[in-house]
């Protein structure tokens, strides 16, 4: 469960203000561009700590922390792999930002890599990968470094529609069934209905309350339905 | 997120070899009998053949970088390539390069025999202009090339087809941004090059404030003199650097000068000359040296070999210190860094190198530390450049994967050797190849603190040019350029070769 108490974020002129919590499962974060979606994220991820209020996971308090102590992973929009560091390399920061593997540490990104489709990869460098490849390296990485909170920031948004629908069915059979909290942003509905059980939809400065993606796709409130044209 | 001691400690190292020494010097500058004749002389002199050496090789660079820019022909890319080489050429074999064409005994000389017109000499007041010309006209042709290619090719067609003078609306507006910064720099340059007065300069008329300094400490042992023209030296330099740090914001280093824009307009036989001037001024020097230096190259005295060796022991230690302190400098970031990394541009060896003298001198023979602070002074002298290649790289990891970096808790240690390192190691290398090339050439420091028994391979040559011997001093020579280049290439080689990016 991921809480925000009444937080405000500023950035510049801009703010955002959320009081709202998201359960387990796959929620989307929608709604226009600049409207504040990636700046939600980044004050879980701890890129921004809140003006006021503060971010809870699981009834910890992330006030403070620094990014890399969060019990969070996230994928960015690009720059998501060392393009000099092997895959094993690359999945290995997720698990010991040091590389110092552990006997079995191997084991289990070998593992991770074959739940993503890579089973036989872990040698190669990224340039070596085609794009849908390395957002599945990126996957991996995800699935050894333990944290239960997982943020999605349109890091599949340079891929195809198809290779696209891949990623986000891969995050749903293999980060859901992990028993992973997954929030996603997106701008493109289609995602939202293909994979998200909520959606969050950011407007006008305020994040409102995860309604279930169904529901909120029959009735749209006036933003989003402004959103949507 | 990386400790920042690496960065003070470079820091406090550059400021007390810049600042430092340069109150010892004021300290110790003996101002009650102010400047002599003699001592106005030398700075009238300095700055006089600094200027016109600025002046004329951005006169003469602006045809050959027009040239350049609007025609394509077969050997362009070795020449652009070439007119970067003079940066790294050690002075004093470019100064024999000289010598064997312009000198007493020269190809020159040998014309005008032929012709019966009388001999010219190469030393004095002219002769160093010509030496600076020869390094610096590549140099402000690059500058000028950068500039040339910066106007868009849609502006030059666009002149072209409104039958538009492209020399008044496009030549000339950006001449008037990049000439100013291209001539301060050359200025600057020219004050503190010690290694081209030092051989072609010299006597009552011809005497620069560097080699001033010089005579006082080594001839006549008047530390107190030399205190105060290093004061003069300082104010020179850091006046000519004030200014220049206002007006100039140009890289002579960058990428991209390979592209040729479609013109219309000028003369093919016009640009042709200027492309051939320009390519049988800096070649002809340069191959002499290897024509004169290959016969010596097999009968070089065991004592060049050893100053070789010294040589090449300093360059890569001090490459090594230069990169370091580049580094932490670059990783820390900010203003006052900033201004650290473009201190010793200010900075004259000679300068340096007399403060250091004040303070050893009380306590041990000079001589004994002639390798050490050879080492320290050369890897400062070197640092703004080494900062100017690594710098836009740090920026790079920072704003590509900062974020990727914190958010997976890569710090300290792990984030230096897994990510910063292999991210830069284009520019390092380059940076460690130039440093290590200057620190090889460099004929500055050395001078002041070496005896017969630690002379580094370009004083050695030089000493071999002062007894006459110079078959063996083009030998030497030619040895020094192979190294240099040898260093430069092997280091920058090794940062391309394989690298991911």
């Amino acid at each position: 469960m991921l809480t925000f108490e009444n937080v405000t974020l500023t950035q510049g002129d801009f703010a955002l203000t959320a009081d709202i919590a998201i359960d387990e499962g796959v929620t989307a974060v929608i709604g226009p561009s600049g409207g504040g979606k990636s700046t939600l994220l980044s004050a879980v991820a701890g890129f921004l700590e809140p003006q006021s209020g503060r971010v809870l996971c699981n009834d910890q308090d992330l006030t403070g922390l620094a990014p890399g102590k969060r019990p969070v992973s996230m994928l960015f929009q690009d720059n998501n792999l060392f393009p000099h560091l092997t895959v094993l390399q690359n999945v290995g920061m997720g698990m010991r930002p040091d590389l110092r593997l552990k006997t079995g540490d191997e084991q289990t990104i070998l593992h991770a890599l074959t739940q993503v489709g890579l089973a036989g990869y872990a040698d190669r460098k990224p340039a070596a990968l085609s794009g849908g490849q390395q957002s599945r390296v990126a996957l991996a990485r995800v699935l050894v470094a333990d944290r239960p909170l997982v943020l999605l920031d349109e890091p599949f948004a340079a891929l195809g529609p198809a290779l696209k629908d891949e990623m986000l069915t891969l995050v749903r059979d293999v980060l859901v069934k992990a028993g992973k909290t997954v929030v996603m942003v997106t701008h493109d509905p289609q995602d939202a209905r293909a994979v998200a059980d909520r959606v969050v939809l950011v407007a006008d400065g305020d994040a409102s309350a995860p309604v279930a993606t169904q529901a909120i796709f029959d009735d749209p409130p006036a933003a989003l339905r402004a959103y949507l044209g | 997120m990386i400790n920042r001691v690496p960065a003070y400690l470079a820091g406090a190292l550059v400021a007390v070899l810049t600042l430092g020494t340069l109150i010892v010097v004021a300290l110790r500058a003996e101002a009650g009998s102010g400047l002599s004749g003699a001592d106005w002389a030398a700075v009238r002199f300095t700055v006089m053949q600094a200027f016109v050496s600025a002046f004329l090789s951005i006169v003469l660079a602006i045809p050959v970088a027009r040239a350049l820019a609007r025609r394509r022909f077969w050997g362009r890319r070795v020449l652009i390539t070439l007119l970067g080489a003079p940066f790294i050429l050690p002075v004093i074999v470019a100064v024999l390069g000289l010598l064997a064409v312009f000198g007493r005994n020269g190809i020159m000389n040998d014309l005008l025999g032929a012709l019966g017109l009388p001999e010219m000499s190469i030393y004095g007041f002219h002769g160093v202009v010509l030496a600076h010309v020869f390094f610096n006209l590549p140099l402000a042709a690059r500058f000028l090339l950068q500039g040339w290619l910066a106007i868009p090719a849609e502006r030059f067609r666009m002149a072209a087809s409104l039958n538009a003078p492209v020399g008044r609306l496009l030549e000339r507006p950006m001449l008037r941004t990049v000439v100013p910064g291209a001539f301060l720099v050359i200025f600057l340059i020219c004050l503190t090059s010690f290694a081209v007065a030092l051989t072609l300069g010299g006597g009552p008329r011809a005497t620069t404030v560097e080699l001033a300094i010089y005579q006082a400490v080594r001839f006549d042992f008047d530390l107190g003199r030399a205190a105060l023209l290093a004061c003069v030296q300082f104010g020179i330099c850091a006046a000519a650097a004030l200014i220049a740090w206002q007006v100039t914001a140009v890289d002579g280093f960058g990428a991209g000068l390979d592209r040729v824009v479609q013109r219309w307009d000028g003369s093919r036989v016009f640009d042709g000359l200027w492309i051939a001037f320009a390519a049988v001024f800096l070649l002809i020097p340069l191959g002499m040296v290897v024509v004169k230096g290959a016969p010596g190259l097999l009968t070089l005295p065991d004592s060049i070999w050893a100053a070789a060796g010294r040589s090449v022991m300093i360059a890569v230690i001090s490459a090594a210190l230069t990169v370091t302190m580049a580094l932490a400098l670059a990783l820390h970031g900010g203003r006052l860094v900033a201004v650290i990394s473009v201190l010793p541009l200010a900075a004259s060896g000679l300068v340096v190198g007399t403060g250091l003298f004040l303070i050893v001198f009380p306590f041990v023979r000079p001589a004994d530390l002639a390798l050490p602070v050879t080492i320290v002074v050369n890897a400062t002298l070197a640092l703004p450049f080494a900062v100017r290649s690594i710098s836009p790289a740090v920026q790079t990891v920072r704003s590509d994967y900062g974020r990727l970096m914190d958010h997976l808790g890569i710090v300290g240690w792990a984030r230096l050797r897994f990510v910063v390192l292999p991210r830069l190691r284009q520019p390092l290398g380059f940076a460690m190849g130039l440093a290590a090339a200057l620190s090889m050439g460099d004929l500055g420091v050395i001078a002041l603190f070496a005896d017969e028994q630690n002379a580094t391979l370009p004083l050695a040559m030089y000493r071999l040019m002062g007894s006459y011997q110079m078959e063996a001093a083009a030998g030497a020579g030619l040895l020094l350029v192979a190294l240099s280049l040898l260093l430069f290439w092997l280091c920058d080689r090794g940062g391309r070769a394989g690298a991911d990016l």
